[in-house]
């Protein structure tokens, strides 16, 4: 079995978050990223355990620029065999699932993983797109996924329960909490990643059909109001009037 | 023990001069330090009982012999990547990276250095998985400071050697199943001889009543007429500057770890004195606090400076045993200062096990003697600087 996860960058969650160009541009000056966390913790490694127990290879595949590289090897020290980045800014979705789907296209993949979402945009929108532009069933937040030939049965999380699906390879799927446990690195595979192939290709010819227009942030979390213990009322007004959740 | 915060202090932007593997192999070591160890850790130390279990797990994420070759099990590291890994297990406990870092430099190395080829793939790789526990036999009731005083012998008997004498203050020793073990032969010199556990006038009796490293395991190594074949000699080094080679390579494990307890007590005291207020400000508005961190901060960012470079000069092969001396003696002082001054801005809560200050501490006070005291690390600058030993005194009757 192929599979191929898709494996973006976010930034660390202790990163502080700071705009430029008049708010349009996100400023990375002193960002440290990480792979995102549905992509690495959920995708790749549920990838990897169905490669160790059917066989197979798992490819990772990253719209993205050099500075990606670092993330990339550390998908490669998890236990991806090879990986492939795809030399662009990822700045739009339509974009990024179009460079997935075309290398897919050209490589044959059983199952196509995306993590549910990235934790920066929380777009969730690439794996949808790929699995059209591939002409493919696309499945969405998974939490668990057992193969058997070419039958996949996967449980989505819903409000309230879970809804089981069936469905046949080739597809896609996105991966929610629950697909898998995160795993750490060793050292033997941070060694290993250093000889695993990384293929750098070009971006196929598509224009960015979104662009940014402007970031701002969330309003800065107000002081703590303390209530007396046996104010109830006052509680019960405060909620209602201003936090406004009851 | 509350949730591991743990970020590292990186004043001088040090993590530039860091490839991204060595950044790899500090995020993955912290994981696992911060999944498996930091919730268990501080229950381990007062019930003064030894995770064995995380040996398997130090195997795992390649923690034993981390630049051992592949071919013996390893994972083939650098040396600054070794000093990584030992600064985040001693982020967490000194204990726990003593475990890691005798296995390592005082087991492990010895065999790949000085053993033979049949010796080597015997041991390394169930030492590099964690399925055997390894210790070192040097120190002796009566010769600490002075190893090359040591008593215990071996006689050749033909067909096996004859070893007695005894060992102590050896960590890892009641659980290990091999010790490397220094004695001297009939002619006077020191040779290493790996002693298997179950060997028959072999014993290993733990020492209790420990205030430091109370989560690490130390025994004794008890020797009677045990006969050790021949084969379990390490042919290739001899003399006490096989043992002193074993403990550089610990020691410089050891400049790396302490600078990580360092780090780990400053980040605490940063965060608590951002949090806790008096009179109606955090306590890090004050001068007084402020001082203590300005100093904590500047000399942590010296001890980093010294120890990357140190790492370099070890990847080139270049680096001396006094230059090791020298960042081994100052990284466990200043951790051991800090742990002090850490211990005060964190105030009474400083000296309970909520934080890991005191633990830390008390650690420290251990790391500060073993592997050469701080004196003697003087005592090595002193001579490596004027060209004269000061370690011997001839007492006027």
């Amino acid at each position: 079995m192929k599979f191929l996860v898709c494996i973006s960058k976010a930034p660390d969650t202790t990163s502080k978050i700071e705009f430029t160009d008049g708010d349009t541009k996100f400023n990375e000056a002193g960002v440290q990223y990480i792979v995102n966390p549905y992509d690495e913790w959920y995708a790749l490694v549920r990838a990897l355990e169905l490669k160790e127990s059917l066989g197979g290879s798992v490819t990772t595949i990253t719209v993205g620029e050099v500075g990606d590289e670092s993330i990339i090897r550390k998908a490669l020290a998890i236990g991806a065999d090879n990986a492939v980045r795809v030399n662009a800014e990822a700045n739009d979705a339509y974009f990024t699932a179009f460079q997935i789907a075309e290398y897919a296209k050209a490589n044959g993949f059983d199952i196509v993983f995306t993590g549910k979402e990235t934790i920066n945009y929380n777009g969730s929108q690439v794996g949808g797109m790929v699995a059209e532009m591939l002409n493919q069933p696309f499945v969405s937040l998974a939490s668990k996924l057992e193969l058997n030939g070419g039958a996949a049965t996967i449980n989505r999380e819903m409000t309230g329960g879970v809804e089981v699906v069936e469905v046949n390879t080739p597809f896609v799927v996105s991966s929610a909490k629950g697909m898998a446990e995160q795993r750490i690195p060793n050292m033997r595979g941070i060694m290993a990643a250093r000889t695993k192939p990384l293929e750098v290709i070009e971006p196929a010819a598509c224009e960015d059909l979104t662009s940014f227009a402007t970031y701002s942030l969330p309003e800065a979390k107000s002081a703590c109001k303390y209530v007396e213990a046996d104010n109830i009322a006052e509680l019960v007004n405060l909620l209602h009037t201003e936090a406004k959740v009851i | 023990m509350a949730t591991d915060q743990y970020t590292h202090p990186d004043y001088y932007n040090m993590d530039d001069l860091l490839s991204e593997e060595h950044k790899l192999v500090r995020d993955a070591a912290r994981a696992w330090v911060k999944e498996n160890v930091s919730p268990i850790i501080e229950d381990y130390y007062e019930r003064a009982d030894f995770p064995v279990h995380l040996v398997k797990g130090l195997g795992e994420i390649g923690a034993l012999g981390p630049y051992i070759p592949a071919e013996y099990g390893g994972p083939g590291l650098d040396q600054i990547s070794y000093g990584l890994i030992m600064q985040e297990l001693e982020r967490c406990d000194s204990g726990l990276r003593s475990t890691s870092s005798v296995q390592s430099s005082l087991v492990m190395y010895p065999i790949w250095k000085y053993g033979n080829e049949e010796q080597k793939k015997k041991w390394l790789p169930k030492l590099a998985s964690g399925e055997f526990l390894g210790c070192f036999g040097l120190t002796e009731p009566d010769h600490g400071s002075n190893p090359g005083g040591m008593i215990t012998n071996f006689k050749d008997k033909g067909d096996h050697y004859l070893l007695n004498g005894a060992k102590m203050w050896i960590s890892n020793a009641p659980l290990a199943d091999v010790a490397v073990v220094w004695a001297k032969d009939e002619s006077g010199r020191i040779h290493g001889l790996v002693v298997e556990k179950g060997m028959e006038g072999f014993s290993a009796p733990e020492m209790h009543g420990k205030h430091s490293l109370r989560a690490s395991i130390t025994g004794e190594l008890i020797f009677v007429d045990v006969k050790v074949p021949k084969e379990n000699l390490l042919p290739n080094k001899s003399g006490l500057g096989a043992p002193l080679g074993c403990l550089d390579s610990a020691r410089f494990g050891i400049a790396w770890g302490a600078l990580g307890a360092a780090m780990d007590c400053y980040d605490q005291a940063l965060r608590y004195s951002k949090e806790r207020t008096q009179f109606d400000v955090p306590i890090g508005a004050f001068q007084l606090t402020q001082k203590k961190l300005a100093e904590m901060i500047t000399e942590i960012t010296k001890a980093q400076l010294l120890t990357f470079r140190l790492g370099q000069l070890r990847n080139e092969g270049k680096a001396t045993s006094a230059q090791i001396s020298m960042a081994k003696r100052n990284n466990v002082e200043i951790a051991l200062n800090i742990a002090r001054e850490a211990r005060q801005i964190l105030g009474a809560m400083g000296i309970t096990n909520e934080f890991s200050v005191m633990r830390h501490m008390a650690n420290l006070e251990s790391v500060v003697t073993y592997e050469g005291t701080h004196d003697i690390h003087l005592l090595i600058t002193g001579m490596d600087v004027t060209g004269i030993p000061a370690f011997k005194r001839d007492i006027p009757q």
